[in-house]
């Protein structure tokens, strides 16, 4: 199971009375007015508990409220984000679920650091599994104190009153009350109770259908404003000078004062140096003017990078991404016997590059100072996290700090940190007034970070009859999530070693899995074909897990796998893989032409329990494999000397319209099963679908990502 | 070359005072507060920010602001009639064809002057056409279904 799961634990859920819920409950009437608050409170440092299992005796905090105002409006404070995901759609269906009123009668305020609580940020896919049911609990619990008002109005039994449209009724429609009529002049807080009834999946119906992107208007009109469009009353506009490598040391710095115009301020602290000025503009031009030095030091290339990552891997593992050996899968048996049992066997490396998130927006904040109070309106998926990187910066308490995350464009795990925020406060400081600072594409490129490099390991065996004996796993630096295998063999091994990262890395759409599943998911193609047996039998034969079983089988169904037969010039390949509680196989076709390799149709067969919003969902499903198709083929950074070589659009490729396959999403829907996250985990298989369909086609083995940079054979 | 103290937007005359050298894009977005056009990469590759100038669509990141001097701009904020959204806007909020939105501006602006050059584009065309705009959420198909029906309701006429 997910290490993860536990983090909701309903039972923890109680109603609690202290001093700090009395301040808060006063916090929520003054930021939203009169009416109702309902706020769910979780154990503090529900992560620390996850990651150590500390007991649950600790302090508790907020993890979501929402309001009933007098005027009947539904409003929910969370801290998430909107990233392109469509939580801002999902979480209000969920609340209009319990309190049954249409979807978009819920509005979302998100990810402001003055008035939502902390909930540690938007990544791990955990919006939908964690965010979503605690705000089913927390509506559910506001529907039955709406019931308990109105019975007591009316004088009625409660058990005779339903809810419906926004109203509270008795029999037969009378009497009847708007949610508004029941909160008027009240100011009433409760705390979410453990026994809160939800509705379940099987009898939703505004939750479990497709609901429009909620403020899509705003999108398609241009008016949304994301972080980089933010404006201020006076505001001036940054540009940070770049060392012109990683770690390099300023040894001269000179500014040519003539060429520097009297608007424009130049600032210098240390090796932190920038311009100001009215315009974009000029801050760059201004940055020219500046005479630098820097002293650069010898650095791991991109053509050392897999020797330097293996030997500079420490023994034991630990640390990094995801621990220790890859969640879930533990040791058993003898390795060393097992390949001795076994017919065939394959002895494999696979590799997988860095590559770059490459979010349209790229980093931008604008920060304004007013007395000694910093604001900061800025794309992360970690406003929290932010604000501390920012309390911390400037010595100063985290609540005279306040960040506010508008819906931002995009991120896939490469917006969780704050260095773009910092800039910007720290150029608003100098100057005394309002600055945006808007990273250009090679900042991004260059000056984020990346997902992680590795090397992967394989040493697999099997029976003559297809029956897996033996399988180890090493992960090299990129992380050990699903790097034990979801397949029964009696003998296994896999082991997670961190070591020396030449680039700075971090988070990515399903991080470590995609490399791991790619390195499975081959190996695995690898022994069918030593064995003469057809890839989808093989693993079916040692899959007992009834749910990646499921979504094989139906995407196999689906692609019309075992039926049809490729083209000349085409092959066919499957993969599977499940990671964050969701189930996800894809199977692909290519088509290669004069070492070009087109991918023609991605079927994905995909399932994370009930389903939220079935075209949003869809929608995630094939983004993944879209950007999965990046990964797979083409995207990787090349570097030299602590230089980024590739640092453009012009030069870093990703997926455009006319590299697109027709693709397929199959959801499978289960409505007896908590739903799960699904930004994530459809992307896991698209990569070796894709390699496995180039070996069907052309008899060629790709062992590292990206396949076919320069096509085939190169 | 002098200042630019004038610009044609959406119909109307806006008064700038802007360096010829600066970027079309960082006049409509930072003097005009015109925001719907977007800044994706700088170098014209991504197509986020294109506005439509003098009938051609234009990477307004790399075009100079006096490259539009006395030439009709057109940008996503001039699309809708009032609150009638055009044909292609609804198109994409009906085929969901987006997600975190940041690209729509420039892909609905590209899919404008995509059709009225062909106003019955089949889906591979549409693909083609629009191969300079990228959507990194991957919606591309999407993208192309909702191309696809507005040229269906424009039947070549709307604009």
């Amino acid at each position: 199971m997910n290490a993860f799961l536990d983090f909701t634990e309903p039972e923890r859920y109680e109603l609690f009375e202290t001093p700090t819920w009395e301040s808060d409950r006063r916090e929520f009437f003054r930021i939203a007015g009169a009416g109702l608050a309902v706020a769910l409170l979780v154990c503090r440092d529900a992560g620390a508990q996850r990651r150590g299992g500390r007991g649950g005796g600790g302090p508790r905090e907020i993890a979501a409220w929402l309001h009933v105002g007098e005027d009947s409006k539904i409003t929910v404070y969370t801290g998430k984000v909107e990233i392109g995901q469509n939580i801002r759609t999902s979480l209000a269906q969920a609340v209009a679920e319990e309190l049954r009123v249409p979807f978009d009668a819920v509005r979302l305020v998100m990810a402001d650091t003055a008035v939502t609580p902390d909930d540690g940020g938007t990544a791990g896919s955990r919006s939908t599994p964690q965010t979503a049911s605690q705000l089913h609990r927390v509506a559910a619990a506001a529907r039955e104190v709406l019931i308990d008002l109105a019975a007591e109005r009316a004088k009625l039994d409660r058990g005779s009153l339903t809810v419906a449209d926004g109203k509270v009724s008795g029999p037969g429609g009378k009497p009847s009350y708007t949610f508004g009529q029941l909160t008027e002049g009240k100011k009433l807080a409760k705390a979410v109770a453990a026994n809160a009834p939800t509705t379940p999946p099987a009898k939703w119906t505004v939750a479990g259908r497709s609901a429009p992107k909620a403020d899509g208007r705003a999108f398609v009109t241009g008016a949304h404003q994301y972080a980089s469009d933010v404006r201020r009353e006076g505001m001036l506009f940054g540009k940070v000078m770049r060392p012109p490598a990683f770690h390099a040391k300023l040894t001269a710095f000179n500014v040519n004062r003539d060429e520097v115009p009297p608007e424009v301020r130049v600032i210098r602290d240390g090796e932190f140096i920038a311009t100001v000025a009215p315009t974009a503009h000029a801050a760059a031009k201004a940055i020219d003017a500046i005479k630098t030095k820097w002293q650069t030091v010898p650095q791991v290339s991109a053509a050392d990078l897999f020797k330097h990552l293996k030997e500079k891997a420490r023994a034991g593992g630990g640390g990094g991404f995801g621990g220790r050996g890859g969640r879930g899968g533990g040791n058993a048996g003898s390795v060393e016997a097992g390949l001795k049992a076994a017919d065939k066997t394959v002895t494999a490396t696979y590799t997988v590059a860095y590559i770059a998130h490459v979010p349209l927006e790229p980093r931008a904040a604008v920060a304004e100072w007013i007395d000694g109070k910093l604001t900061v309106w800025t794309g992360t998926q970690m406003p929290f996290r932010v604000r501390s990187e920012l309390a911390r910066a400037f010595n100063m308490p985290e609540d005279k700090v306040r960040v506010v995350v508008p819906d931002m464009g995009s991120g896939y795990g490469g917006k969780h940190s704050g260095e773009v925020a910092v800039e910007a406060a720290r150029l608003a400081k100098a100057v005394g007034k309002p600055v945006k600072l808007v990273w250009t594409r090679e900042e991004e490129f260059t000056w984020a970070y990346f997902r992680p490099a590795g090397v992967i390991d394989i040493n697999a065996g099997a029976k003559a009859d297809g029956a897996l004996t033996a399988w180890e796993a090493h992960n090299y630096n990129s992380g050990g999530s699903a790097l034990a295998t979801p397949y029964a063999v009696p003998n296994r091994r896999t082991e997670f070693h961190a070591t020396d990262s030449p680039l700075r890395q971090g988070s990515y759409r399903a991080l470590a899995s995609t490399a791991n599943i790619f390195a499975r998911e081959s190996v695995m193609d690898e022994l069918a074909h030593a064995l003469g047996l057809d890839a989808l039998d093989f693993r079916l034969k040692n899959l007992r897990n009834d749910r990646l079983r499921a979504v094989l089988e139906t995407a196999a169904k689906r692609f019309g796998w075992g039926k049809e037969k490729p083209a000349a010039g085409r092959g066919f390949g499957l993969a599977c893989g499940t990671e964050k509680g969701s189930y996800v196989a894809s199977v692909a076709e290519v088509e290669v032409a004069k070492s070009q390799v087109r991918v023609v149709r991605v079927v994905t067969a995909f399932e994370c329990g009930a389903v939220v919003n079935p075209d949003h969902l869809r929608n995630q499903v094939e983004g993944a494999a879209v950007m999965g198709l990046g990964g797979a083929l083409f995207e990787r950074i090349d570097f030299k000397d602590g230089k980024v070589l590739n640092a453009s659009l012009t030069d870093y490729r990703v997926p455009r319209f006319r590299d697109v396959p027709i693709l397929e999403a199959v959801l499978v829907d289960r409505k007896d099963l908590p739903s799960e996250g699904a930004g994530e985990t459809p992307i896991v298989a698209v990569a070796p679908a894709v390699g496995n369909a180039i070996f069907a086609a052309t008899g060629q083995r790709l062992r590292s990502l990206p396949m076919t940079p320069d096509g085939l054979g190169s | 070359m002098p200042a630019i103290t004038e610009l044609h937007v959406n119909g109307g005359r806006k008064a700038v005072e802007a360096d010829p050298d600066r970027s079309l894009l960082s006049v409509l977005r930072d003097d005009l507060g015109l925001t719907g056009a977007k800044y994706g990469c700088g170098e014209g590759q991504c197509g986020a920010c294109t506005v439509i100038l003098d009938g051609h669509r234009v990477r307004s990141c790399v075009t100079k602001v006096s490259a539009a001097d006395g030439k009709p701009v057109r940008t996503i904020e001039g699309l809708a009639d009032g609150d009638k959204l055009h044909p292609l806007q609804e198109a994409f909020l009906e085929a969901g064809a987006l997600q975190c939105g940041y690209c729509t501006p420039g892909m609905i602006l590209s899919a404008l002057t995509l059709l009225e050059e062909n106003p019955t584009p089949t889906r591979d065309e549409i693909a083609r056409g629009m191969n300079g705009t990228i959507c990194r959420c991957g919606t591309y198909q999407r993208i192309v279904t909702a191309v696809e029906k507005a040229a269906k309701v424009m039947k070549g006429g709307a604009k």
